[in-house]
C-alpha cells in the first residue's frame, strides 16, 4: 500500500518543478520566467542572480540541464508542433533578463560588503566557483583573495568560450558585481605552491582551479609538425586575450566536444576557409551538446565521425595533413563500446593546422605532496561530497578542481556549498549539517475563476532565437552570432512554461468525490480508485502512470476510504482541478523554493 | 462554470478507437454548469461510453428539453446533431426525428423537471411507443435554475437546504418506465463510472426504448444532510444487483468467470449481456419480480441500481408501424411517386 505522500518535505513538490530539480544550483525557473512574460527583467534577473551568479553568461553559454528534464517536452502533442516535442527555451529566457534589466535598478539592488569580520579567505583561480564562494562570503564580512594566472578575472568563462558567443561586456559586467561588493583582493599571480598560500594565515583556502590542462595527442609526426599543432584549450585562450589572430586556410578540429566546437568556429573566423570537425565516436555519442553541434554545421563545418588519427604527415617539420583508420563501434555483453578498425582504406585529410580538443584534465602540480590533500587514484582530491572539505581542514574545492570537468552551472553550485561549509566551520558550526532551503507557499487564487498566474496553457511551438547573418557573423571574431529573443518573442516563449512550481494540492478532507476534477483533467492526471502497491497502482490510474523517474501524489481522508492518485509527470499545472473542485479541496499552490545561500546557513532542517 | 477552455494538450497513451478517434475527440464544449455538478461525470461517462462503441459522432443525435441537465448536451459529443425542444417537449420531437430517420443513434437527456414534471406525459408514451433511443435522466431531485424547489422525484420526508422536509410522494421514474413499456431500464450514480458507462454502452446497444435513471447530486442545493440524493447518501444507501462487464459480439472476452457469478442474457439481434452478480441472485429478464424488488429496495430506503430490467426481444415504434426500411431522406422521386400505374390501379381497387 502506498503511504500518503508527505508533501510537507520540501523536496516532493520540488521534484515537481521538473527544471529547478534539475538545475545543479536549483534557479526557481518558472517563477523567472513569470516574471519575464510580466516585462520584470530586472526581478527576474536578481533570482537568478542570487542563484547562479552570472545571468547573462549562463543565458548564452550554459548546458542546460533544465531543458530536457522540462515538463513541456514530454506533454506537447506532436501533432500541434511540427512533429517536435521540445522543452521550453529556459536558457535563452534568462539571457533576456540580462538583456533588458534596468542597469542603474540592478547596480541599486547589488550588495555592499558589511564591516569586516577579520577573517581572511583565499580562493585560487578566478573562475565561476571561485567567484560564487566570493560573492556569497564577501556580503558577510569576510576578506577575499582571489588568485588568477589571467590578467582579468573569470577563469574559462574567459578564456575558452570565445567572444562571439559570449561577449567580453557581459563578463566584465557580471565579474564587476561580485568585486564591486568590497573587500575582494584580486592577485594576478600564478599559484606555485599550496603550502605557500597558507602561510600566509588564511582562515580558509578554497580551491577552483578548474581543470586547465588539455589532453595531447599522441601519434607519430606530433612532435615534428609541432608548429601547426595546437592544444584547444591554449589556443583558445590565446585567442581570448589577442595573442593569436590567424590560423591556415584549412583546419582540422580533433575532438568532439564543445571545446572542439568552439575551436572549429573560433578557426572560421580567424581565415579558416575549410575547417572540418574529425570525430572518433559518431555523431549522437559525441560531448557537444546538440545545439553547439548545429550551430557549427550551420557554419559550413562538417563533422566526420569514425575515424581515428593515425599519423601527422609533414615534410621537414612543415605539416602535410593527418592519416585516419577507419573505425566501427562493437559492444560487449556489458554494453561497453569498444572501436576497432573496419578495415577500410586510411582516409587521408591535408590540412596547414590542427586543433586537438580531445579532451581535458585535472592537474595540481602546485600543491605539495605533504601539504595534507589526500588524491584518489584518479588525481582528484579527496572530497567530502557533500560539503566539498578536502583532508586538510582549512581547505575546500569546488568547481572543475573538484570532481573533474563538468560546466559552469555546476562551478557556481559548487561555489554554495563550499561557501556554506567554510561559514559554517570558520563560526563553529558542523558543516555536515547543510541549511534546509528557503519555502514560501501561496495559494494563487483570485476568485471563482481568477488566478493570480495565467494558467491557460499554450500550444506554441518552441521559439528560434535569431541569429545574425552567416556572412556578417563570420567577418568577425567579436560579432556575437545570437542576437537573442526580442520582448515580443520573449513574452510568447515565456508563455510556454506550464508554471510548475503552482502545484496542484489536495485536502482529502474537504473532497466529496464528485469526480468533477477527474473529468476536466486535460492529461487524466487524476484518480479515485483503491490504494494498492505502486507498481500495480501505477497501471490502473485513469490513464498508466508509466514515467517511474515521476512521482504519485497520494492522499487520503476520502470518505469512501479510497486514495486519490496524482500522476505528476504530465500535469498541466492549468489548474483546471481546483477550478471545477465544489470544496476547494483542490488548490493551486505557488511553491517559491530557494536554496539557502552561507547567508542564511544556520537554517535548520 | 470555467473559463478557460480544456486544453487540447492531452495524456501521450491516448489511443484512436476503430472510427479513428481518441476520447477527447468525444468531448464537447466546456461545461457552465456549477463545479462539481453531477450532470458533468454523466457527460464524462457518455463521452466515454460514445468512444469505447466507436461511434461515429455525426450518427449521433442528441435532443434535450430544458434545464440544467438539458444543458448538458453542449459538453459531448460536440460533432453530432442537437435539439434542444421546448420544456418538456424533448419526446415528442425525437420520437417525429426517428420516425424521419432511422439510421441514427437517438440521445434524449432530461432532467427530473423536464421528465417527472412538465413532460411527464410526454415521458409515458414515449416509452409505451418504444421508440429506438437511449434515454437518460439526470436526476438531483431538485430544480437547480430556480434555487432548489423540491422536484417530483424528491422523495417524501426529504429535507431542503432550507430545511423543509418534503411532504409530495416521489415519482419513481425507474418503475414508471418499466410500467410504460420501456425494454430497457437501469438505475445508476454519477459518482460510479464503472457501473454508469457500461449500463450507456448496452443501452445505446439496445434496440428499443432504453431508459436510464441517473442520479445526479446538486452540489448547490441537494447536497446536505437530510437530502436523499446527495454524494453520501446515494453512497451509503447504494444497493447495485449487477454490474455489466461486457457486451459479447462488440468486445472480446479477455476474462474468464466463474460460471456461477455471471448472469448472461442474450438479446434479439444475437449479443449477449455479461452481467456480474452481486449478491443476490437477480433475474432483469423478469418484469414481474424486477417491479417486486425495486419496490421492496425502496420501502428499505435503498437506492437500487444497476439493469434493473431487460426485455431481450424488444420490438421497436418502426416494427410496430410497419414503415420503410430506411431513412425517409434517402427515399427518392420514383420510390415516392410510384406512376400513373399504379394509381390507376389503386383508383380501380377503390371504384
Amino acid at each position: 500500500m502506498l503511504k500518503p505522500t508527505d508533501i510537507a518535505n520540501p523536496d516532493y513538490f520540488h521534484k515537481v518543478v521538473d527544471c529547478q530539480w534539475a538545475c545543479p544550483a536549483h534557479t526557481p525557473v518558472p517563477e523567472y520566467i513569470r516574471l519575464i512574460a510580466h516585462g520584470r527583467y530586472s526581478d527576474a534577473y536578481m533570482i537568478n542572480w542570487k542563484s547562479n551568479v552570472f545571468p547573462g553568461i549562463l543565458g548564452r553559454t550554459c548546458d542546460r540541464p533544465c531543458e530536457p528534464a522540462c515538463r513541456r517536452s514530454r506533454v506537447e502533442d506532436e501533432t500541434l508542433v511540427k512533429g517536435k516535442k521540445e522543452p521550453v527555451a529556459i536558457c535563452r529566457l534568462k539571457r533576456v533578463a540580462a538583456d533588458y534589466k534596468d542597469d542603474d535598478d540592478i547596480d541599486a539592488k547589488m550588495p555592499k560588503a558589511p564591516e569586516k569580520n577579520g577573517k581572511r579567505i583565499a580562493c585560487i583561480g578566478g573562475g565561476p566557483s571561485s567567484l560564487t564562494v566570493t560573492r556569497d562570503l564577501a556580503v558577510l564580512g569576510y576578506e577575499i583573495v582571489i588568485y588568477d594566472q589571467d590578467p582579468k578575472l573569470g577563469g574559462f568563462i574567459r578564456t575558452q568560450i570565445p567572444h562571439f558567443r559570449l561577449p567580453e561586456s557581459v563578463i566584465d559586467e557580471e565579474v564587476g558585481y561580485i568585486t564591486g561588493i568590497g573587500n575582494i583582493e584580486f592577485r594576478h599571480q600564478r599559484v606555485d605552491s599550496l603550502k605557500a598560500v597558507l602561510a600566509e594565515g588564511y582562515d580558509a583556502v578554497f580551491v577552483g582551479s578548474g581543470a586547465p590542462r588539455g589532453r595531447d595527442l599522441d601519434v607519430p609526426g606530433r612532435k615534428e609538425a609541432a608548429a601547426n599543432i595546437h592544444i584547444g584549450l591554449d589556443w583558445l585562450s590565446s585567442v581570448s586575450f589577442g595573442h593569436v589572430t590567424k590560423v591556415g586556410k584549412r583546419v582540422i578540429v580533433l575532438g568532439g566536444g564543445n571545446t572542439a566546437m568552439d575551436c572549429c568556429r573560433t578557426a572560421r573566423r580567424l581565415g579558416g576557409d575549410d575547417v572540418k570537425v574529425i570525430v572518433r565516436s559518431g555523431f549522437d555519442e559525441m560531448k557537444a551538446s546538440p545545439w553547439e553541434k548545429e550551430d557549427a554545421i550551420g557554419e559550413d563545418i562538417p563533422i566526420l565521425n569514425m575515424l581515428v588519427p593515425k599519423e601527422v604527415r609533414h615534410e621537414g617539420g612543415k605539416i602535410q595533413g593527418v592519416l585516419f583508420e577507419k573505425v566501427v563501434a562493437k559492444y560487449d555483453d556489458k554494453g561497453r563500446r569498444s572501436l576497432v578498425p573496419s578495415g577500410e582504406p586510411d582516409e587521408f585529410h591535408e590540412c596547414d593546422d590542427v586543433l586537438v580538443a580531445i579532451g581535458q584534465e585535472n592537474a595540481f602540480p602546485w600543491i605539495e605532496k605533504d601539504a595534507g590533500i589526500e588524491f584518489d587514484k584518479w588525481g582528484l582530491p579527496q572530497l567530502n561530497e557533500k560539503t566539498f572539505a578536502s583532508t586538510h581542514p582549512k581547505v575546500f574545492f569546488g568547481g572543475d578542481a573538484a570532481f573533474g570537468p563538468k560546466n559552469i552551472i555546476w562551478a557556481a553550485a559548487h561555489g554554495h556549498d563550499a561557501a556554506i561549509s567554510i561559514h559554517k566551520v570558520l563560526i563553529g558550526e558542523n558543516p555536515e549539517e547543510r541549511p534546509a532551503p528557503g519555502v514560501n507557499i501561496a495559494s494563487q487564487k483570485m476568485g471563482i475563476h481568477e488566478w493570480s498566474y495565467d494558467n491557460a496553457p499554450t500550444i506554441d511551438h518552441r521559439l528560434k532565437v535569431p541569429h545574425r547573418p552567416k556572412h556578417e557573423a563570420l567577418k568577425d571574431i567579436m560579432t556575437e552570432v545570437e542576437l537573442g529573443f526580442d520582448p515580443q518573442l520573449a513574452f510568447k516563449e515565456a508563455q510556454r512554461c506550464l508554471n510548475c512550481d503552482v502545484q496542484t494540492v489536495f485536502t482529502g478532507q474537504l473532497c466529496i468525490e464528485c469526480d468533477a476534477c477527474v473529468d476536466i483533467c486535460p492529461m487524466d492526471c487524476i484518480t479515485f480508485t483503491e490504494n494498492g502497491e505502486e507498481k500495480e497502482l501505477r497501471t490502473r490510474l485513469m490513464a498508466p502512470a508509466m514515467n517511474p523517474t515521476q512521482d504519485l501524489y497520494v492522499a487520503d481522508g476520502l470518505k469512501t476510504r479510497r486514495v486519490m492518485v496524482k500522476d505528476e509527470d504530465v500535469c498541466l499545472h492549468c489548474g483546471l482541478c481546483a477550478e471545477r473542485c465544489p470544496t476547494g479541496a483542490w488548490d493551486m499552490r505557488k511553491y517559491y523554493m530557494e536554496m539557502t545561500q552561507a547567508e542564511h546557513a544556520c537554517r535548520k532542517q | 462554470m470555467t473559463y478557460i477552455a480544456k486544453p487540447r494538450l492531452h495524456h501521450p497513451s491516448l489511443v484512436k478507437n476503430k472510427a479513428g478517434f481518441t476520447r477527447r475527440d468525444y468531448e464537447g464544449a466546456v461545461s457552465t454548469l456549477c463545479a462539481g455538478c453531477g450532470h458533468d461525470s454523466i457527460s464524462a461517462a457518455i463521452i466515454q461510453a460514445c468512444y469505447e462503441l466507436d461511434i461515429l459522432p455525426h450518427q449521433v443525435a442528441k435532443l434535450s428539453g430544458i434545464g440544467c441537465s438539458s444543458k448538458a448536451p453542449t459538453y459531448f459529443v460536440g460533432a453530432s446533431h442537437g435539439f434542444n425542444t421546448v420544456h418538456g417537449r424533448m419526446p415528442s420531437v425525437m420520437t417525429g426525428a426517428n420516425l424521419a430517420n432511422r439510421d441514427l443513434i437517438y440521445m434524449g437527456v432530461s432532467g427530473d423537471g423536464d421528465s417527472a414534471s412538465i413532460g411527464l406525459g410526454q415521458f409515458a408514451h414515449v416509452m409505451r411507443r418504444g421508440v429506438n433511443m437511449t434515454y437518460i435522466v439526470m436526476n438531483n431531485g431538485v430544480y437547480g435554475l430556480t434555487k432548489g424547489q423540491f422536484s417530483a422525484t424528491a422523495d417524501k420526508g426529504s429535507i431542503s437546504k432550507k430545511g423543509v422536509a418534503n411532504s409530495d410522494s416521489s415519482i419513481d421514474m425507474v418503475s414508471l418506465a418499466i410500467l410504460m413499456g420501456a425494454t430497457f431500464v437501469g438505475r445508476s450514480f454519477s459518482g460510479d463510472k464503472h457501473q454508469l458507462v457500461p449500463l450507456i454502452k448496452a443501452a445505446m446497444d439496445h434496440k428499443g426504448a432504453a431508459f436510464l435513471d441517473v442520479i445526479s447530486p446538486c452540489v448547490a442545493f441537494n447536497n446536505h444532510p437530510g437530502s436523499t440524493k446527495s454524494y453520501d447518501y446515494v453512497r451509503e444507501h447504494n444497493e447495485a444487483l449487477n454490474r455489466i462487464d461486457f457486451i459479447e459480439t462488440r468486445e472480446e472476452i479477455t476474462t474468464s468467470y466463474d460460471p456461477g457469478t455471471m448472469k448472461t442474457v442474450q438479446q434479439h439481434d444475437g449479443s449477449i449481456l455479461r452481467l456480474r452478480k452481486l449478491g443476490e441472485d437477480y433475474d432483469p429478464s423478469d418484469k414481474v419480480s424486477a417491479m417486486k424488488r425495486i419496490q421492496e429496495g425502496m420501502h428499505a430506503g435503498e437506492v437500487v441500481t444497476g439493469l434493473l430490467y431487460v426485455d431481450p426481444t424488444p420490438s421497436d415504434l418502426h416494427a410496430n408501424l410497419n414503415t420503410v426500411d430506411v431513412a425517409l431522406n434517402t427515399l427518392n422521386a420514383p420510390d415516392l411517386c410510384p406512376g400513373n400505374a399504379a394509381l390507376d390501379k389503386i383508383n380501380a381497387s377503390l371504384r
